[in-house]
């Protein structure tokens, strides 16, 4: 069993990673440095950076915020919401990038109004935001809900009891209590929003040194062989995703400490 | 500060689904009195003190602190201290700061906030632990800290959930022990709940019965324990044996045990409550009744017997008490009723306390 298990682990895992990162290096340092010399690819990654940091800042508030609603309050439609937050999860990102552009593209519904504004957010910045949003939007979320109901209502009435308004009672104690959940959620919104491929290059349309994305600058390298520009991004968003391993592995031993 | 409870309902739930937790409660707790609301889980007793704490809104009555209406007030503004059965501790914070939280919240200077959590760890025998988090309390040390947080910012009002419901059997006795001593130093008008009457009545003045969302009896723990108000209280404080039979010439007959019951009328349907320690059992090879068990509880033994023609019943002995001889599984026995209650049916006749001697 044990065999079986590191065997299915190591072809879909292991494997694969083990030979990109040895076809990156094959490639020497130097050949990796000087792919990020590129203009195309040094912007590419820092677009994903600030969609990354914006997914992160409005996903987090939106997040505790949406959680606290779910999990502390009854009202109608509660049922159907909740199973509606998830939708990101269970849309194909290529859908969601195609449901936008309906809504925000040429002949889309909103298109009107967005000329009169001025705003542009198909094949523009704002529609990447509102792609990367939608699909980071549930893991904050989650996580956040899930240690709401751990937690109860105990700590917050003890509170209550002892004379805390309910500013006090959110910012000493319900929000402390959320950090290691918070945590964790946002890390994984991060890893999301630096993942993400389908949304951001439909509703983007990848053009380079505009909406091209790391992920997006990948695809478009690759499709005009220059293999080492493809290797080093592709070695940087993995680096990135060891790093946010670690960091969920730090939270979860911070998290048992605490019981 | 005294408290008055008067006419409380609380129901929850809706349509098919609602459940009547609290229905028409009045009771009255006098200031710095330490009483007990006691009564099997799921009788509303909890909710009524959640309602007092102001964590739960009553549908209607209404209660009163000092005398005056606090209805309208919020929980935070009623000036109680509510400990809760799973200590709900802060457990980002260390016990000072825990104990800290009520005058931090309320804005005292830091230094009255060292001053008074110094004096409470002392008081709670807590000395030394102020800078250890919950995780690494134990449940005693927990539940005093809980205590410690409540008193810490003086209320006028202590309410206590099952407070000791989540130690085992040792800390609670010493903390049972230890509440009553901190009342008698502190003399905070405290209401505690409980499903153990044993701790109700070893730690409270008062003990208030409540069943079904009412109230059973209020009333000192002998007063409970020797004039049981309802056939609800007899059968429920102290271990009984209950039947049900019809009066006939004085007596109600269950199988071929007679309970006196003298003074009903013939045909009078009642239930009968036989307490453990009214009954005597005696070896007597023409008895009535055979014993099946024994079982040793501590320092009593408790026999189990089957009256001819008739159900269980059960009596409870000292260990070494000399009715016991003679007495072991197989062996007939003769049963004597030293003190039986007759509660009639239908509460049209008043309860009937029979005592032989």
């Amino acid at each position: 069993m044990l065999a079986l298990v590191l065997l299915y682990l190591g072809l879909i895992l292991a494997l694969p990673l083990g030979a990109m990162t040895l076809r990156a290096l094959e490639a020497g340092p130097r050949a990796l440095w000087a792919a990020f010399a590129d203009p195309a690819a040094r912007e590419g990654l820092i677009l994903t950076l600030v969609l990354a940091a914006i997914a992160l800042v409005a996903n987090g508030l939106a997040g505790i915020g949406a959680a606290l609603v779910l999990v502390r309050h009854r009202f109608l439609g509660r049922r159907l919401l909740d199973v509606l937050v998830d939708l990101p999860l269970a849309v194909s990102p290529v859908m969601t990038g195609l449901a936008f552009l309906l809504v925000f593209g040429r002949g889309g519904w909103l298109e009107p109004w967005l000329e009169v504004a001025g705003l542009k957010v198909s094949f523009a910045f704002p529609g990447l935001v509102l792609a990367t949003l939608f699909v980071t939007f549930p893991f904050t979320l989650r996580e956040v809900a899930y240690v709401l109901i751990e937690l109860g209502t105990d700590e917050e009435e003890a509170a209550v009891t002892l004379g805390a308004s309910p500013w006090q009672t959110f910012r000493l104690v319900t929000l402390p209590n959320l950090r290691y959940g918070l945590g964790y959620g946002l890390v994984l919104t991060l890893a999301r929003a630096l993942g993400e491929f389908g949304a951001v290059l439909v509703i983007g349309g990848a053009i380079s040194g505009h909406t091209q994305t790391a992920t997006t600058f990948i695809y478009n390298a690759i499709e005009e062989r220059q293999e080492a520009a493809a290797y080093s991004m592709a070695l940087v968003l993995a680096a990135a995703s060891v790093l946010f391993l670690l960091a969920l592995e730090w939270i979860k031993r911070q998290r048992r400490k605490e019981r | 500060m005294s408290i008055r409870v008067s006419h409380l309902c609380k129901r929850f739930g809706s349509g098919a689904n609602q459940f009547v937790a609290v229905d028409d409660v009045s009771l009255e707790v006098g200031g710095g009195e330490l009483v007990a609301f006691l009564g099997p889980s799921g009788s509303g007793k909890s909710t009524i003190l959640r309602i007092i704490a102001g964590l739960e809104q009553a549908d209607s009555g209404s209660v009163h602190f000092a005398g005056r209406q606090a209805d309208h007030l919020h929980a935070r503004s009623r000036g109680v201290g509510f400990v809760f059965q799973h200590y709900a501790l802060f457990r980002h914070m260390s016990v000072a700061e825990n104990i800290a939280f009520g005058l931090r919240v309320q804005g005292k200077s830091k230094d009255e906030q060292r001053r008074r959590v110094a004096e409470l760890l002392d008081l709670m025998g807590l000395a030394g632990l102020g800078e250890r988090y919950p995780a690494q309390l134990s449940g005693g040390q927990r539940q005093r800290v809980a205590l410690a947080r409540a008193l810490a910012p003086e209320p006028q009002v202590l309410l206590l959930d099952e407070p000791f419901g989540a130690v085992d059997a040792r800390v609670r006795e010493e903390l049972r022990h230890w509440l009553r001593r901190l009342h008698d130093e502190v003399h905070v008008t405290s209401i505690f709940v409980t499903h153990d009457q044993e701790e109700a009545f070893s730690v409270a003045d008062k003990v208030i019965v409540i069943n079904r969302g009412r109230v059973e009896q209020a009333a000192s723990p002998a007063e409970i324990l020797d004039h049981p108000a309802t056939e609800f209280v007899a059968r429920f404080i102290g271990e009984a044996n209950v039947y049900e039979g019809v009066a006939r010439d004085g007596q109600v007959p269950v199988g071929a045990l007679r309970v006196p019951a003298d003074g009903l009328p013939d045909g009078t349907p009642v239930t009968a409550v036989l307490r453990f320690y009214d009954l005597k059992f005696w070896r007597d090879d023409r008895g009535f009744a055979r014993v099946t068990r024994t079982m040793t509880l501590g320092d009593r033994v408790k026999v189990e017997a089957v009256i001819d023609d008739g159900p269980v019943i059960y009596s409870q002995f000292p260990r070494r008490s000399s009715l016991l001889a003679g007495i072991e599984p197989g062996c007939r026995i003769h049963v004597e009723v030293t003190l039986a209650r007759l509660y009639p049916q239908g509460g049209a006749t008043p309860a009937v306390t029979v005592q032989l001697q």
